[in-house]
């Protein structure tokens, strides 16, 4: 392989550093008309009359729309392949505005006005009169048996309850000698903090309804959008510039389908619908809090003999992802350690809080927080090595998971653990700052995970690509899975050409997805596009070569089967000469008087197939006990995803993981008023993100292994980094003050609280 | 609803605009201009997206009022490039560097750069961090922007020492 | 664009003067940075403005004869780090006002508008305030002079009449000479963070050094308003210098501060950080003055 781990550039960046890029609002006419959505004020209730009056005096308001006014269709928008077995589908209980609120922020009304002040000064003017109820914030509260119904098709609140159980729970912790330890281990809400805002305008043209949108999803977007307002697919048209980051929230369906319907409620005049941060913080979707209990039976001789998990989820006041996250959790829990007997319980909760969906790594950054912590608990009261325990009964190559049949065909996992131990000298350090006394002590912690690739066998993972050849031996490369930063677009360049064997600079990949033009892919989530859509890609570049070879043999008067193309060059397999080029093939094929032929090839990869990705996050702290702060001293995470198909990019997607993963674990929550259910740091100032001068230095490091089901032996690495740091925080801040946190982030207020039932501070 | 013609220099040129005097400067850059490169994040001065230089010092173009730019020499991201599109070094440093993913705190990234890079003495990554601490990116850690704006800031001391025949 | 209704731009102090006689409902805009925020929120929504942003009049920091310093309100943060009289005389201000926001904020932000917002998490209120500094309040009618320390009336208000404006800033000589102090700023990330606490100590040592000859201590965010720590003064003004006497300072805090339990940070957090950082900025501010706490 020549192209495949070379260090090629980012075939955006210069358009990017320039400043030509072009996002959804740069492509917007400047004449457009904006809308403004009104959103409740109350967290639980039902909206039972507007008095519009003052608000359409304000010069400019074109249109008002209420939960009144809208298709009376429930949809889903959850970023998932559709299902046609009616079981599977996703939970379609929302309409395009809501008369029965749910959540602070729920949509109920829409103005359309000529400008944004206006349609601003409107929506402000709307007078809403509500029937309101106690708004049920947690999932105990939702639970109780006198809870208020959120939604009448699960009276009980309880979106999904899902259990299962390998081997005999009971009867395995029968055996003699058994260590138990339990806890309970809880995880924030947390928002994607994408820089772009979720934002879209859409228009009629052609007797479509195209819409413009910041989304990782397009071809899901559109059916989604044709399922709420009620018509055909082909009726709708999404358009995918480039966009600002997504990690999961633009995976489902946020301004699309209320932009669509707004525009055919004006003519098909040009309608903008860009939320604000605020907006993005309250109103779209968040990333489930989940709150578990663990139970492990350990032997003498280190092996579990017993898990068990109990595992609640915050789904908030809409389905969107619903028990999909939750459910990879626990069964994350399971495939972390896959020793012993295992039960698992689950349950997504419909609460009011805002709803609660996909982000980076789904479900398995909550899971690993509870488990790694755990198992450092365990290494506390076993006094077994924690290297050592992880790796005595982590997954190993050959692995099938009973339930998922997902099968473990590559493993650098115990690569990893090494690496990190030997970079941070964590087992040495571990050792000796057990016993620090002093108000600034230092720690060590680590954690691994594993991953999935993809979403096979859980529902559908299908890609199609599509290649042209343009008269002078170059290439157009057409996919549906989208670039959101991650680099995709320079990797499907990168796999395009080794399998076509062009040179990267001969491919050109098409990076707007248009669902009128652009083949089917479900789009970027589950770390699935290098695996699944890099297939589609290795298999249309591959047929793409085999026409270019067919037609290419009747110039050359030799067998297809003979030649082969290295380098923009027609060459005889086994003599590598040159015999004639892409280039002069490219020409004569489209304007031959006797043979025109238009070279193109258009393939499908119905994927049926999954790997594990691994990794871990070795960190090193130093606490302040008095000021309750925490320093990063060093920190690396060392990945094994297959082949590295490029590097730079590879480690570019580390470092932002391992930022997520500091914020997870230090500084990053959402608090809510217990009264209104209000989100209250719904902006970048509340919001703790870290900025540079928060954030340390970042090192990344891979352990190439070969996965056979790759296409390049490549496995999932965009969204893993996240995955390991927030334990490997929590485990370092109990090695360096012996104190045992169990939920994060770890923030200075609650490490004061913390650090006082300790007797640490007075 | 007031208007005023606004004399002030963008990228090199004198232009007037008559604009709205509630219109940020955001607004005028990219309504009158066609300057894209400057980004909404968050339109509070938080996220740093819409940095452009103003007579040399970065500021949040979003909360700028459009009418204190009157005489004011503006310099965004398009400004950069040279004539003919050759880009320039702290540019081409981010795309060596691997410094830009989604792309979009990019420009503001970039111009934030510039008095950090034209400085005398080397800063440490630290000294730089606090330097870009006014720009937010969810997509990099920052390390990779980090290692852009050090090693062009050492190409440029480097330049001038040669030049000066050391 | 902004939901702001008229907007006046004077060009002298004088025409802004008189434009807040004419109209003193209307919001003096300096940098905007809190302004235009709030604007962006929602609230403020049709109010008139009178933008003074661009009066060069009212920005620079200068000595007059005397050896008052005078800061004018318009200086921008990074303008006050800067500024060679505050780096030789007060460096205390400019390393205070150099941890607000980021660097972009820094340069729209005035020391001016901090103060005027009246609120009690003000990066500049807490050392202005523990450098007795004098404010010139103007009006078209005359010139006021008020001690800073009586300026901040409640959360967000200020004793400014409708009709006056901020001009002046002043730190008298004796307030600064052979002084040294320590700003601390405690908050949930080291930048575009409003401070949990913010806390700033001036000393004057004995000639021998082994004395506080004066020592003042001011707070934000520990109360309302930024206030002075005075019983923690008392404590410390003449004492010999010792571990045991940070001891005493950083517990005396507690009797002068008030802060409040919100979603943000606790009222019992909030007290074990005024003691911690109050030993905290006192040590520095003693060692800065060449004083020993041990030995």
């Amino acid at each position: 392989m020549e192209i495949i781990g070379a260090p090629l550039k980012r075939v955006d960046a210069r358009d990017k550093v320039v400043g030509t890029a072009k996002y959804t609002e740069d492509l917007l006419h400047a004449r457009a008309l904006r809308a403004k959505v009104v959103h409740s004020t109350i967290a639980n209730g039902l909206v039972t009359s507007f008095d519009l009056s003052e608000a359409w005096k304000v010069p400019g308001v074109i249109d008002i729309v209420t939960c009144f006014d809208v298709p009376d269709i429930q949809f889903p928008t959850a970023g998932h392949p559709w299902s046609t077995d009616k079981k599977h589908q996703d939970i379609a209980d929302r309409k395009l505005l809501n008369t029965r609120v749910r959540c602070y922020g729920d949509d109920i009304a829409a103005v359309i006005a000529e400008t944004q002040l206006a349609a601003n000064e409107a929506a402000r003017r709307i007078k809403v009169t509500y029937e309101e109820y106690e708004p049920i914030l947690s999932v105990e509260d939702a639970m109780k048996p006198d809870a208020r119904s959120i939604h009448d098709e699960r009276p009980d609140n309880v979106v999904v309850h899902s259990s299962y159980e390998i081997g005999s729970f009971d009867e395995a912790i029968k055996e003699s000698n058994l260590t138990k330890v339990e806890g309970t281990y809880e995880t924030p809400i947390v928002s994607h903090c994408h820089i772009e805002t979720a934002n879209s305008f859409a228009y009629m043209e052609a007797g479509k309804i195209v819409v413009v949108s910041s989304t990782q999803i397009p071809h899901i977007v559109r059916r989604v959008c044709s399922q709420a307002l009620g018509v055909g697919f082909g009726d709708i048209r999404i358009i995918k510039p480039y966009i600002g980051g997504g990690f999961g929230n633009k995976q489902d369906a946020l301004t699309e389908p209320l932009n669509a319907y707004l525009t055919t409620r004006v003519g098909g005049r040009p309608v903008q619908l860009s939320y604000t941060r605020e907006e993005t913080f309250a109103c779209t979707r968040t990333r489930h809090a989940m709150k578990f209990h663990i139970v492990s039976y350990i032997r003498k001789d280190g092996s579990f003999a017993a898990r068990s998990i109990e595992a609640y989820s915050n789904q908030g006041a809409y389905a969107s992802h619903a028990h999909a996250l939750v459910a990879n959790a626990v069964n994350g829990f399971r495939m972390m350690y896959p020793v012993g007997a295992i039960k698992g319980d689950a349950y997504t909760v419909y609460t009011n809080l805002p709803t609660a969906g996909a982000m980076r790594a789904y479900g398995i950054p909550q899971i690993a927080f509870a488990l790694e912590s755990h198992v450092d608990d365990i290494v506390a009261k076993t006094k077994l090595d924690p290297l050592v325990f992880r790796k005595q009964n982590m997954m190993k190559l050959g692995y099938v998971d009973p339930i998922t049949t997902i099968t473990c065909h590559s493993t650098g996992l115990e690569e990893c653990i090494d690496r990190g131990d030997a970079y941070l000298d964590y087992s040495a350090k571990r050792v000796a700052y057990e016993k620090q006394t002093g108000p600034t002590r230092k720690g060590v912690g680590m954690a691994i995970f594993c991953y999935k690739t993809g979403v096979y066998p859980i529902s559908l993972e299908t890609s199609a690509c599509r290649m042209l050849l343009n008269q002078d031996g170059s290439a157009q490369l057409q996919v549906g899975a989208t670039e959101i930063g991650q680099g995709a677009d320079t990797v499907f360049t990168m796999m395009a050409a080794e399998a076509a064997g062009f040179t990267a600079d001969k491919i050109h990949i098409i990076s707007q997805q248009d669902t009128d033009v652009t083949p089917y892919d479900t789009g970027a989530y589950a770390s699935r596009q290098t695996y699944v859509s890099g297939l589609a890609v290795k298999k249309t570049a591959e047929a793409f070569k085999k026409k270019i070879l067919d037609y290419a043999a009747t110039m050359v008067h030799k067998e297809a089967w003979d030649l082969d193309i290295e380098e923009n060059q027609i060459v005889h397999k086994n003599q590598h000469e040159p015999l004639i080029s892409v280039a002069e093939v490219a020409l004569e094929s489209c304007y031959s008087l006797t043979n025109s032929l238009h070279i193109a090839a258009e393939e499908t990869h119905h994927c049926s197939d999954n790997t594990y990705s691994f990794g871990v996050c070795f960190v090193e702290i130093e606490v302040d006990i008095p000021m309750c702060q925490v320093k990063i001293l060093d920190i690396v995470n060392v990945h094994d995803s297959g082949k590295i198909i490029n590097r730079q990019t590879a480690e570019g997607q580390v470092h932002g993981g391992m930022s997520m993963g500091l914020g997870y674990g230090l500084t990053e929550y959402h608090l809510f008023d217990p009264k209104t259910g209000r989100m209250l740091n719904d902006n970048l100032l509340d919001y703790k993100l870290m900025t540079a001068i928060d954030t340390p230095d970042l090192h990344a490091e891979f352990v190439e292994t070969h996965d056979p089901t790759g296409p390049f032996g490549n496995k999932s690495l965009g969204e893993p980094p996240v995955i390991p740091v927030a334990p490997a925080l929590r485990n370092a801040m109990l090695n360096a003050t012996g104190v045992a946190i169990d939920s994060i982030p770890l923030h200075p207020e609650k490490l004061f609280y913390a650090f006082g039932e300790a007797g640490l501070i007075k | 609803m007031a208007n005023k013609l606004i004399t002030c220099t963008v990228n090199g040129k004198r232009r007037e605009y008559f604009i709205d005097v509630r219109s940020s400067l955001s607004d005028m850059l990219r309504g009158n201009e066609g300057l894209t490169s400057i980004k909404h994040g968050c339109d509070v001065g938080e996220c740093g997206a819409c940095t452009v230089l103003i007579d040399g010092l970065p500021f949040n173009s979003c909360i700028y009022l459009a009418i204190w730019a009157e005489g004011k020499d503006i310099l965004t991201l398009e400004g950069l490039s040279d004539v003919k599109g050759a880009v320039s070094d702290i540019q081409q440093a981010f795309i060596d560097e691997g410094a830009v993913q989604c792309g979009f705190c990019t420009p503001g990234f970039i111009m934030s750069s510039i008095p950090i890079i034209t400085q005398e003495k080397p800063s440490s990554r630290e000294e730089i961090r606090k330097l870009v601490a006014g720009n937010l990116c969810r997509c990099t850690g920052y390390e990779k922007i980090i290692d852009a704006i050090q090693k062009t800031q050492a190409k440029r001391i480097r330049e001038r020492k040669t030049s000066n025949g050391e | 664009m902004y939901d702001f209704n008229t907007l006046y731009e004077p060009t002298t102090v004088e025409e802004a003067l008189k434009l807040k006689k004419q109209h003193p409902e209307a919001l003096i805009l300096a940098g905007g940075s809190d302004i235009l925020i709030k604007l962006r929120e929602g609230k403020l929504a049709g109010s008139d403005l009178i933008s003074i942003y661009r009066l060069d009049d009212l920005r620079g920091v200068s000595l007059e004869k005397d050896g008052t310093i005078v800061i004018r309100p318009l200086t921008s943060f990074s303008g006050i780090t800067i500024h060679p009289v505050v780096k030789q005389y007060i460096p205390v201000l400019g390393e205070a006002v150099d941890q607000i926001g980021g660097p972009q904020i820094r340069n729209i932000g005035t020391i001016g508008g901090n103060i005027c917002n009246g609120v009690t998490s003000a990066d500049s209120a807490t050392t202005l305030k523990a450098y007795d500094a004098i404010l010139e309040l103007s009006s078209e009618d005359g010139v006021r002079l008020l001690p800073y320390n009586d300026f901040n009336l409640g959360p967000g208000r200020v004793d400014m009449g409708p009709e006056e404006i901020l001009t002046a800033i002043r730190i008298p000589k004796e307030s600064y000479e052979r002084t040294y102090g320590h700003y601390i700023k405690y908050a949930k990330r080291k930048a575009m963070d409003i401070a949990t606490l913010g806390c700033s100590v001036n000393v004057r040592l004995s000639e021998d050094k082994k004395r506080i000859e004066r020592l003042r201590i001011a707070f934000g965010v520990a109360a309302p308003t930024p206030i002075r720590a005075v019983s923690a003064e008392q404590e410390a003004n003449g004492q010999p210098i010792g571990e045991d006497l940070l001891e005493r300072i950083a517990e005396k805090t507690l009797a002068d501060v008030m802060p409040r339990s919100s979603w943000r940070a606790s009222k019992e957090f909030r007290l074990h950080l005024v003691k911690e950082l109050a030993r905290r900025a006192a040590t520095a501010a003693i060692e800065k003055a060449g004083g020993k706490i041990h030995g």
